[in-house]
């Protein structure tokens, strides 16, 4: 167990400086001179070695290197050329609107994705199974973008029922934040629990053909207890891993959402900085994503670990 | 597969191939999703191919006097746009552009994921190398590679179909791997390896062939998500540039006037939920196809 646990806890690591490396070197390999963007109106001579010089874009690039490194880990990610903030507080502000947006659509996608397809792995063969099926199935083949165009043409301008767009942070009132968050929410996670819910039916189903679960049977329990408490658990453990995996690409998944609904999230930091050349940013945003992918997949593990006796036993997670 | 049709398989592996693809034919025929699925599918890559001969109007020709129109006006099935194009003549060439993108970000997922993955699965040595640049690939989600990409080399449709295809390299590696390690430890192989075979041989005439329908399976999962992720990718300016046809650039322009011509909104949207749902559908008939066994369990 914990030669496994060091184990994954090594290559994490070894991913995270490789991401970093690539975050470093793809941020330098786009064109156009940072310091040409730094220095605005004031592009003489004197003006852009003097912006080298304070961003050490002087320096050879394993010094740059390390320099970015040591800053990154002090909580430094430079400075916004596009608004003159300071990167870490523009992240500090954009990060929770992605989070609760991502957890909400993954609480949804949980209820729907474990419930529907426990309801067609039960009912196998009977109607039940067939329309949680053509619902999977259209849940992965509709573009969500367009699902949200669609949700404020229908539920916010012809009715006004939701905000079409725009954000109110938790502080401020909570029953606003939740009616600004709704619609986003429910169209990201009808998404995702599609994949959970083809997940959760074929565990279910190798679940239920166990031994362990005719045991159940057989010693008379009520089919909810077998159910619940023996098929279902065991079919979570697979879905903790694909929960995981999507949160860890919601970070930067929900960028079109957050478009669409004008939410001041993660995602709207990313596209804006990409479409503005922000550089900084640009770096800090896929670091974060980069990062926040690694060290929820290492959680994913070591949770992983301790709902399965087995992994800690034979060290193998697949 | 069990090891017995496996090994029967060694000496004449062409006719017990040739016999598996009848098998799995004639169970897609008997599937009724299949058969609609299959159908739509080619229907679309028809349309796809002629539709510059098809679509009645050319996509980029204006008609100011004729802005906005609803489906069913005469002359515009299905209405036209803000600048008064066809609506219908655009679906049909943002569908073909659609097409060509997921067939290229597939190629290209496949090309480079197929021998890497069957490397890493064969060689242990490779392996944990192959794996550590799998999980490195993957801690740079689609869209913040497509942007990178787009970034760096500029949007358009080849930039956002290659992009798309770096980032299904990772789901082939671990499928072909997951094939690879499996078919390694099968008689047949050892088989050949005893019969004093190379190891590119062993690759190419065994383990290759026998891992097709995972690849397949693989590609038709990988299809949709490659059309989905134009779509994505062209609504937000980074793929197809206007005023080329995508249906994801349809539904961006669309977004300014959708409360007046909700149609120029809805169709594209429903052009690519078909295209996906097509796809998706067919794919699932053809992994039941090639494993019934995972299909009755």
């Amino acid at each position: 167990m914990r030669g496994y646990l060091l184990r994954r806890a090594w290559q994490s690591l070894l991913t995270l400086v490789l991401a970093t490396v690539v975050v470093f070197l793809g941020v330098r390999a786009l064109p156009g001179d940072p310091a040409l963007a730094l220095a605005g109106e004031d592009r003489t001579p004197e003006a852009l070695a003097a912006i080298r010089r304070e961003y050490g874009l002087d320096q050879s690039l394993p010094v740059q290197f390390w320099r970015f490194l040591t800053n990154a880990l002090q909580g430094d990610l430079g400075t916004s050329i596009r608004t003159g903030q300071p990167v870490s507080s523009m992240l500090r502000t954009a990060l929770p609107v992605t989070l609760e947006l991502s957890l909400l659509a993954i609480a949804i996608a949980v209820v729907l994705g474990v419930g529907a397809g426990v309801v067609a792995a039960v009912r196998r063969g009977r109607p039940a199974e067939w329309v949680a099926n053509a619902l999977a199935l259209l849940g992965l083949s509709v573009p969500h973008f367009w699902l949200g165009l669609v949700a404020i043409l229908y539920l916010s301008v012809a009715t006004g029922l939701f905000p079409a767009s725009g954000f109110v942070p938790v502080s401020e009132s909570v029953a606003q934040n939740l009616h600004h968050l709704v619609l986003p929410a429910v169209i990201l996670g009808t998404g995702l629990s599609a994949v959970i819910m083809r997940q959760t039916r074929s565990s279910m189903l190798d679940a239920l053909s166990t031994d362990f679960v005719r045991t159940a049977e057989a010693k008379g329990l009520r089919p909810r207890a077998v159910i619940g408490r023996h098929a279902l658990r065991n079919s979570l453990i697979v879905v903790v891993t694909i929960v995981g995996l999507q949160l860890g690409g919601l970070i930067s998944g929900a960028v079109v959402t957050e478009q669409i609904f004008g939410l001041p999230g993660f995602g709207k930091l990313t596209i804006d900085a990409v479409f503005q050349r922000d550089y900084p940013v640009i770096q800090a945003v896929v670091l974060v994503t980069a990062s926040s992918y690694i060290v929820i997949n290492f959680a994913v593990d070591l949770l992983y670990s301790i709902i399965d006796p087995r992994v800690r036993v034979t060290g193998d997670a697949s | 597969m069990s090891v017995d049709t496996a090994l029967t398989q060694v000496p004449a592996s062409a006719p017990a191939e040739a016999s598996q693809g009848s098998r799995v034919l004639r169970r897609l025929r008997r599937n009724p999703l299949a058969v609609v699925s299959f159908c739509v599918l080619t229907v679309a890559v028809v349309v796809a191919v002629f539709a510059p001969l098809l679509a009645p109007y050319a996509p980029e020709q204006t008609d100011f006097a004729n802005t906005l129109a609803p489906p069913g006006t005469p002359g515009h099935l299905l209405g036209t746009d803000d600048l008064g194009r066809d609506v219908l003549s655009r679906i049909i060439l943002g569908s073909r552009a659609s097409l060509q993108v997921a067939a290229l970000a597939v190629f290209t997922a496949l090309v480079i994921g197929v021998p890497l993955g069957l490397v890493a699965g064969y060689f242990r040595a490779a392996d944990s190398v192959i794996s550590r640049l799998t999980d490195l690939l993957l801690a740079f989600p689609f869209l913040i590679l497509a942007v990178g990409f787009a970034a760096i080399r500029g949007a358009s449709l080849g930039n956002a179909a290659v992009a798309i295809g770096i980032a299904q390299i990772p789901g082939v590696i671990r499928v072909v791997r997951s094939d690879a390690l499996r078919l390694k430890s099968l008689d047949f192989v050892a088989a050949a390896v005893v019969d004093g075979a190379s190891d590119l041989w062993v690759l190419r005439r065994h383990i290759l062939p026998n891992a097709t329908s995972v690849v397949l399976v693989q590609a038709t999962v990988a299809i949709p998500a490659a059309i989905l992720g134009e779509a994505v990718l062209s609504f937000l300016g980074l793929g197809i540039q206007p005023p080329s046809p995508s249906l994801g650039t349809m539904l961006a322009n669309a977004q300014q006037f959708a409360a007046r011509a909700p149609w120029a909104a809805v169709l594209p949207g429903l052009a690519i939920m078909i295209l996906a749902l097509a796809f998706n559908v067919f794919g699932d008939s053809l992994r039941d196809a090639l494993d019934p066994k995972a299909n009755r369990r």
